[in-house]
């Protein structure tokens, strides 16, 4: 049956989506470019930065990643996921081709408006790349409206980076500075980047806190190290910017379980400023 | 909800079953409190015969009327031509009427209402409501786990039912019409209702003691979210969830999927704040790792979140939670010793 009334929508109703073409980034990681069978909902749809969304294999549920591409490039959105449990397992064994639900855009977005004019930096850890590439390509897409931009990524090993392709793409740009790392140990012979934790990464290299802005993504313990490191490079805590991922299942207030204190992840975040997490308890 | 000026009717007790005859011949659904051998429930009933004659409050609450312990949120089934969705809330839901609820299971109703209908309408739940009656009947009783009082109820308080039928010292009922929809009954039933007896019902309600203040909690809760209190009142917490299924508030929820062969269900089940599961990252990561953090939560959700953000606590006092734990512990132990 068709939902006709759409003043009226049931809000657990996902989208349907077409997997239009899966790219393997890293071992267990996939990236899907999904567009809608929907005419009108393709339409209709409109998203910005930092938003997530409820992704699903009908029969099997769904799981909350990030949107990781950006809302400049149109006509499709992509998602980019780690197979760990029982829906991102049936994601990954989905093909091209294949229908999957989704649900979204939910949640607040980076105030990328505010910060024309601003030097950006990018800190992302591992498979928490993807919610900061939205960001970086966004950015990338109006790159006249920032000074300058650096990207510091690292992940456990050369193998675990994601979009290498891409990684690739920023290293060759002239209005990019790009800083990969691995852990120790996580190198092969020929690793031309850093090796070292994000955050002593970070402590070498970043530029100055003068006019700039930083966005931190990645898992609790890599973010729980890096505010630090950023505040001692004197970056004030309102321009530190991170999304926090707790787990949800609704995305949209209801079923109780992302909440950090009192504010919800889905919907009054998943961007918070460090500013916004001091005053917040450590529920994340 | 439109509410209007209470107007008062007595209603005679033969009326009162009278009443319940004449919304079942309308082939009204009706919930009421039964025995069913152990325990007072509220269960489907047809005749007014099966109801139980004495109880406090039922051992589950109310809410599974409006908010079932799981729901399709739709159907699907693959064809050839892609996936087919069938939306549950294009039938419509029934008439339900709820009898016999008591003034806290009706009150439950206003935080559970502020969940499901903040900045998302959830339309399985909102289409449910709109189509319940709730005729509530005041205590004359109470019991120790009883806290209706502390937390802006009272065993006469009208809020959330539709008429509230208060027994007096005659042995006929005062009705409260509180809502268009209690109206509504007394209209389709003239001959029931009778002119407002003189007696007022505050003698014939039952004395329940005042153990806390709300919005004392609620300031104090601002200041407590490390202390040793929450670890030592869990201690004793299995994670059962036992509290959470029988709370008329709590409404924190699962989304699964069950599928049988080429067509399935999405189901919005019941879920617990207390399970250990709850908040379990994929990673491994547990944001609230111990049952001191879950305790924790379910009483800052209820006395802190929910009156912060809509002024209504997502505690009626009812009890239910202490009465139905079975390690024993009791929510007025945390919440008076905060």
């Amino acid at each position: 049956m068709e939902i006709t009334d759409m003043s009226n929508p049931n809000i657990y109703i996902p989208y349907q989506m077409r997997i239009e073409k899966i790219t393997p980034e890293a071992p267990g990681v996939k990236t899907f470019r999904l567009k809608f069978i929907d005419e009108q909902d393709a339409a209709a749809f409109t998203f910005k930065a930092g938003q997530f969304g409820e992704y699903s294999i009908f029969g099997v549920g769904e799981s909350t990643f990030c949107i990781a591409s950006s809302p400049t490039r149109k006509g499709y959105i992509e998602c980019t996921f780690r197979q760990v449990g029982k829906v991102t397992s049936a994601l990954a064994s989905a093909e091209e081709g294949d229908i999957v639900g989704f649900r979204g855009p939910y949640g607040n977005t980076f105030p990328i408006d505010e910060w024309k004019g601003k030097n950006l930096l990018f800190i992302a850890g591992g498979i928490a790349l993807p919610p900061m590439r939205c960001v970086i390509w966004n950015c990338l897409d109006l790159r006249e409206n920032f000074k300058d931009i650096t990207i510091i990524y690292g992940a456990r090993s050369v193998d675990d980076l994601v979009y290498k392709q891409e990684l690739e793409e920023w290293k060759n740009r002239p209005d990019v500075k790009l800083v990969t790392t691995v852990d120790p140990g996580g190198e092969t012979p020929d690793w031309k980047g850093e090796i070292g934790f994000v955050p002593y990464v970070v402590e070498k290299v970043a530029p100055s806190a003068e006019n700039t802005i930083a966005i931190v993504c990645g898992p609790p313990v890599m973010i729980k190290f890096t505010f630090p490191v950023l505040e001692k490079l004197e970056f004030a805590p309102g321009n530190i910017y991170t999304t926090l991922e707790n787990r949800m299942k609704c995305g949209f207030g209801k079923c109780g379980r992302c909440n950090v204190g009192e504010l919800y992840v889905c919907k009054d975040g998943p961007v918070f400023s460090y500013e916004q997490l001091k005053l917040l308890p450590e529920e994340y | 909800m439109v509410v209007m000026r209470t107007e008062n009717y007595s209603i005679k007790k033969p009326s009162i079953e009278k009443l319940f005859d004449n919304l079942a011949e309308r082939g009204k659904t009706i919930y009421a409190p039964k025995n069913n051998g152990e325990r007072v429930l509220f269960q489907k009933i047809k005749n007014f015969g099966e109801m139980a004659g004495d109880y406090l409050v039922t051992a589950n609450s109310a809410k599974e009327v409006v908010f079932p312990r799981y729901e399709k949120v739709f159907s699907y089934k693959k064809t050839e031509d892609g996936i087919l969705i069938d939306d549950p809330a294009d039938i419509p839901f029934p008439e339900v009427v709820l009898w016999g609820s008591r003034p806290c299971d009706a009150a439950a109703f206003i935080p559970l209402t502020n969940i499901f209908e903040q900045d998302y309408t959830d339309n399985l739940y909102s289409n449910r409501r709109k189509n319940l009656l709730v005729l509530s009947f005041s205590c004359d009783t109470c019991d120790e786990f009883c806290f209706c009082t502390s937390v802006n109820g009272g065993p006469g308080n009208t809020a959330g039912s539709d008429i509230l039928f208060t027994k007096l010292s005659t042995g006929d009922f005062l009705a409260e019409i509180i809502t268009e929809k209690g109206k509504k009954v007394v209209e389709e039933n003239p001959s029931l209702f009778e002119a407002s007896p003189t007696e007022e019902k505050e003698g014939n309600l039952a004395k329940v003691e005042t153990r806390f203040n709300q919005d004392e909690i609620q300031a104090k809760l601002h200041e407590l979210f490390e202390d040793p209190l929450w670890a030592e009142k869990s201690r004793a917490c299995l994670g059962c969830g036992s509290c959470v299924f029988v709370c008329p508030v709590c409404s924190c929820f699962d989304i699964q999927d069950e599928a049988h062969g080429s067509h399935g269900t999405r189901l919005r089940c019941w879920d617990s704040c207390g399970f250990s599961l709850f908040t379990l990252h994929a990673s491994g990561h547990n944001p609230r790792p111990d049952q001191g953090a879950r305790w924790r939560q379910r009483i800052l959700h209820k006395f802190r979140y929910m009156p912060d953000k809509s002024k209504v606590a997502g505690c009626v006092g009812c009890g239910r939670c202490s009465r139905s734990c079975p390690a024993g512990i009791n929510i007025l132990d945390t919440v008076t010793a905060l």
